[in-house]
Formats: C-alpha cells, sequence, structure tokens
C-alpha cells in the first residue's frame, strides 16, 4: 500500500508481526511498520469484529490499537519502533493480561 | 527518552504541545527566566506541520516545500532555550487549579503550573461517508505524516478526495516525491465561490494567495481532477478496493483503487480545553466549536491560555503569532520585570498576526464542506469506534433524545477510545439538523479528565499522599 522513497533510509531494525519477520526503519511508529510491510489491518473491532487500519497517524482516532511485546491497546502511530519489538494484530478487546 | 522522573513537582509555566505555538511559546517564557516544561505527545518536536522536520528521512527539500522547513528555525530556539522539553508525554488531565496530569512511557506523574498555556493544535474534521473505516481510507493528514516522518508514500491506484488546501498541498508533496496520483476528487461545492467571492480582495493580500495559486495549477496540470463531487463512497470486502462516485447528481463513476486519502478541513483540537471548563461556542464559519479566548489567548480558566489552531484555526503562522502573545501575557503576569528586549514587541506581533489572518474568511467560505459530507445518512458509521450509523442516531433523536450526551447513554456513541474526536461535530449536527435547531443549542459531548485513556496501572504509580493512603489503608 504504502513505499519507501529510495533515499529515505534503509529499514535496518528487525521485528515481527505477528509471529512473522518484517524490517522498520529507525524513526518509524509501529503503524508505520505495519503500512511499510504491507498489512493490510491492524485490529479488528470489539463491536463488529471489522478489520480497521490505521488512519490519522496522529494519536487520535485509535484505529492502530496493537498489541506490542504482549501489551494491548498500544496505540501504533504513537509508538517508536525497536530493534526486537514483537507486534501483534489486536483482535477485538483488549485481553486480561495483555 | 525522558521518564517522569526527570519533570519536577512545580514550574512556572506548563506549555501543552509543541507545535509552532507551543514551541515560540515556551522559548519566550524560558528567555525571560521562568522555568519552563513542554509537554508532548510525539516523539520529537514540530508539531503535524512541522512534523518530523528535525530528523525527516526525506532528503530533498523541495519535495515538502519551503514552508516546511520553517519549522526548522523553531525547533532549533527552542532547543537553544532553558524550556525542558519533554517529547513522548501524554498530557490527560489538567485541573482548574492548573495542576497537570501527565503520562510518559507507561508511567503518570502530576505537575504543577502557575500559567498554562494549551497548544494542541488541530485535527482533521470528520469526513464520514459509506466506507471511509475500511483499510486503505486514511486522512490527507495521515498519508503527510507518513510522508513527513517515514519518507513513505502511496504504491499502487491512489485517489485523493475533499476539499482544503491540505488535499492540494498534499497532492504537491506527493508529485514532488514522484508519486503517481490517479485522481484529485474535489468536493467543494460550486455555490462557495460565490459565498467567498465577497471576501477575495483581502485574500489577494494575504501570503497565502500566491502560493496558494502556483501550487494548484502546479497539481491541476499533471493529475485528474474532477471537480463538483457531490455524491463519494469507499467500497470493498475487508478493505478498499473501489472508489464511487458522482458529479453533481450525475451518473455514477467506479474507480479502482488501493488507497483513498481523505480531507475537509481542520478543527480545534479541543478535548483538553473543554475538560477544563473553559467555554467554547459554536462557529458558524468554521463549523466547529472554537474556545472563548481574549486578544491573548487568556481564558476565564485562571492562569490558562490557548495558543495555536487549538484557539480557533488560522494556520501555522498565525499560531507562531498567538504563541508570542500566550507567552507575553505569561511573562507580564509572573515576572513584570523581565527585560523588554528578551520579549517580543507586541505592538510587531499584532501587525504580523493580522497580516497572516487576512483573508481567512475567504479560504473558510471557498473550503465550506457541503453538508452531505458532514451529515451522513443511513448505513454510514458516525462513530468509528462504537460503530454507531447515521440512521440510529436520527432514529434516537425522534424516540426524544434531544444532545449528544444523552445520545451516548442511548447508543455509547462517543464513548470509544477516541472520546469523541472523530465524531463529536457530526452528533451535535445530526442533531442538530434533525430537531431544526441551530448546533449552538444542541451543544455538544461533555468532557472530562482523563481526555487519552489511561491504565489503572498508570494511575497506581502516582506518588500518593500520606492523607490519601490514610483515606484507603485501615488500620
Amino acid at each position: 500500500m504504502f513505499r519507501r522513497l529510495p533515499d529515505a533510509g534503509e529499514a535496518r531494525l528487525a521485528v515481527t508481526i505477528d509471529g512473522k519477520p518484517a524490517r522498520a526503519r529507525a524513526g518509524d511508529s509501529v503503524a508505520a511498520t505495519l503500512l511499510a510491510a504491507g498489512v493490510d489491518h491492524c485490529r479488528t473491532t470489539p463491536v463488529s469484529g471489522a478489520p480497521r487500519a490505521p488512519y490519522c497517524m496522529m494519536g487520535v482516532c485509535f484505529e492502530c490499537l496493537v498489541t506490542i511485546d504482549g501489551v494491548g491497546n498500544r496505540q501504533g502511530c504513537m509508538v517508536p519502533v525497536e530493534d526486537g519489538m514483537a507486534i501483534e494484530i489486536q483482535h477485538g478487546r483488549r485481553e486480561i493480561e495483555r | 527518552m525522558s521518564g517522569t522522573a526527570d519533570l519536577r513537582d512545580s514550574y512556572d509555566v506548563a506549555v501543552i504541545g509543541a507545535g509552532p505555538a507551543g514551541m515560540v511559546a515556551a522559548a519566550i517564557c524560558a528567555g525571560a527566566g521562568l522555568s519552563t516544561v513542554l509537554l508532548d505527545e510525539q516523539a520529537a518536536p514540530g508539531g503535524q506541520i512541522y512534523r518530523a522536520v528535525g530528523e525527516t528521512p526525506v532528503r530533498r527539500p523541495a519535495v515538502l516545500g519551503n514552508d516546511y522547513w520553517h519549522g526548522e528555525r523553531l525547533v532549533r530556539a527552542l532547543r537553544a532555550s532553558t524550556a525542558h522539553y519533554v517529547p513522548g508525554a501524554t498530557v490527560w488531565s489538567l485541573s482548574r487549579e492548573r495542576e497537570i496530569g501527565v503520562s510518559i512511557a507507561g508511567g503518570a506523574r502530576l505537575v504543577q503550573a502557575r500559567r498554562v498555556i494549551i497548544a494542541t493544535g488541530a485535527l482533521e474534521r470528520p469526513f464520514p461517508i459509506p466506507g471511509w473505516t475500511l483499510p486503505g481510507v486514511m486522512t490527507a493528514g495521515a498519508a503527510q505524516i507518513l510522508l513527513k516522518s517515514s519518507g513513505m508514500i502511496p504504491q499502487g491506484r491512489t485517489v485523493l478526495a475533499g476539499s482544503g488546501p491540505l488535499l492540494w498541498l498534499l497532492a504537491w508533496q506527493y508529485l514532488n516525491a514522484g508519486a503517481k496520483l490517479d485522481a484529485i476528487l474535489d468536493t467543494t461545492p460550486r455555490a462557495n465561490r460565490k459565498a467567498a467571492w465577497p471576501h477575495a480582495a483581502a485574500f489577494l493580500l494575504s501570503p497565502y494567495f500566491r502560493k496558494g495559486l502556483r501550487l494548484l495549477l502546479s497539481v491541476r496540470r499533471r493529475v485528474r481532477v474532477v471537480a463538483e463531487v457531490g455524491d463519494l463512497r469507499a467500497e470493498g470486502e475487508g478493505k478498499l478496493q473501489t472508489v464511487a462516485y458522482r458529479v453533481g447528481d450525475g451518473v455514477e463513476t467506479r474507480l479502482s483503487a488501493d488507497i483513498l486519502l481523505l480531507h475537509q478541513g481542520v478543527v480545534p483540537n479541543v478535548n483538553l480545553a473543554m475538560s477544563v471548563g473553559i467555554a467554547h461556542r459554536w462557529d458558524e464559519d468554521q463549523l466547529c466549536w472554537t474556545p472563548v479566548v481574549d486578544g491573548f489567548g487568556g481564558t476565564a480558566v485562571d492562569g490558562v491560555a490557548i495558543a495555536g489552531d487549538g484557539a480557533g484555526i488560522a494556520g501555522a503562522w498565525a499560531a507562531e503569532e498567538r504563541g508570542k502573545l500566550a507567552a507575553l501575557a505569561a511573562v507580564r503576569a509572573l515576572k513584570p520585570d523581565a527585560r523588554r528586549e528578551q520579549l517580543p514587541d507586541e505592538m510587531q506581533v499584532r501587525l504580523a498576526l493580522a497580516q497572516v489572518e487576512r483573508g481567512r474568511l475567504f479560504l473558510d467560505r471557498l473550503y465550506r464542506p457541503a453538508d452531505r459530507f458532514r451529515l451522513p445518512e443511513g448505513d454510514t458509521l458516525v462513530c468509528r469506534c462504537e460503530e454507531v450509523s447515521a440512521r440510529q442516531i436520527v432514529e434516537t433523536v425522534a424516540l426524544g433524545c434531544t444532545g449528544p450526551n444523552q445520545m451516548k447513554a442511548f447508543l455509547r456513541c462517543g464513548m470509544g477510545p477516541c472520546q469523541g474526536r472523530l465524531c463529536g461535530l457530526t452528533v451535535t449536527e445530526l442533531i442538530a439538523r434533525a430537531r431544526g435547531v441551530s448546533p449552538a443549542e444542541v451543544g455538544r459531548y461533555r468532557l472530562r479528565p482523563p481526555v487519552k485513556p489511561i491504565t489503572l496501572g498508570e494511575l497506581a504509580v502516582l506518588p500518593k499522599s500520606e492523607a490519601a493512603i490514610k483515606a484507603v489503608v485501615r488500620g
């Protein structure tokens, strides 16, 4: 869906998205990492289970809620990506203990 | 990134938001010798307009344009000042006594300030069309953030739709960056031109006029622009596949699309200001709630001012000047003996502000979003979080529900994690139309702290007073 400009620096960080390895660029948010990786949705809604993807990228819409390193309901667009992060699609509500 | 431990218990001035208004205000207050903290949710200063200006991976300056790089000067001035700039800081409450609740990296803290300058800027107006929740549909602002902070451009069939300066700026930046755009669907109603015309003379003198015209012409030469789009839908199974539109009431045209970027103007980001009890009025020109402020951004809440677009949409250059005025008021109140040469000259600031505000009414009238795109119908979702449709809201008004707060009890709209940021205006306007009264009479969601969701865990690590512990611990 999105691609990096050729001169925009290399994606050197290694993360996992639902367990599968992916690359990220230092300075990206988790939401940008997911979009660059071609992930088509980052959560399903608690109400109807509909898929959603990042919408505002500035912290107001809460569509990019994901589970990061085992912690649910993180705003993907507000969290800078880090090497080794485990990012997971969030299905419905945040689960207890996550 | 610093944690809550680096914060002091109290400051002379706390500025919330590091866009143009906040950066300028913090640097001036600190320069006058006031202890100043600048709390910002993002990882780097700049706000959305100068997002990532210090570290953007976009190498060629011409891609984003000169106006963007102006932000570097503001960031440098902030960094050179003694203001304590705190990135990654989410402010979730502000009391009338100016006690600020803030979370950093999962830990919460309360900070006291003698003066508070709210500089939380703007957010994009909701654009509730059928299918606007589908993956593949984003705001133009979101796409611009991806470009500025990550150097990312669309891949695949890309359609921009809506109205307003940001839509054209994004198109121009994308073309500079080598992105391919399939179409721009311009939803600006034809009748707007007539309404804007009486204000055209003022706009001719605005610094935005020449820049805007050049940019518009440059984009129009290179992209297919469809004018007077009167109906717009996003369709697809699980993700965007088709954009359907009509010109006026004409025949429907369908475009295959992978990305649809929506925009119909920006509105003040009011949640924090409303939660502290600052009065807001319905602004019929900008179709949004605007706080009631004096000539320095001061409000009826003692010691709390608002600067920048959060005090009414006027753009980045005006935000800078309004940041200066709010800072001047804070310095005069807290440090009347501050040396004049350390401070901006009020008359000069007011002249500059008048210059950049010139012609705003022209832009407001020209880009006033059509009723059709503010007042959805049928199954179109209004509240994205709780998945409440326009039909449900209209039917609930018919049951006797007269206002947005009662609507929460009936439908849960506005009660999801975004706290009404993406549906508040739509719900107010839908109720107003159904009842045949003005939005001012209908009112708005009552907003209370916390204005951003926080966890019990974050609250639990707040430092506790002896009295608070005694109140809950037996024996």
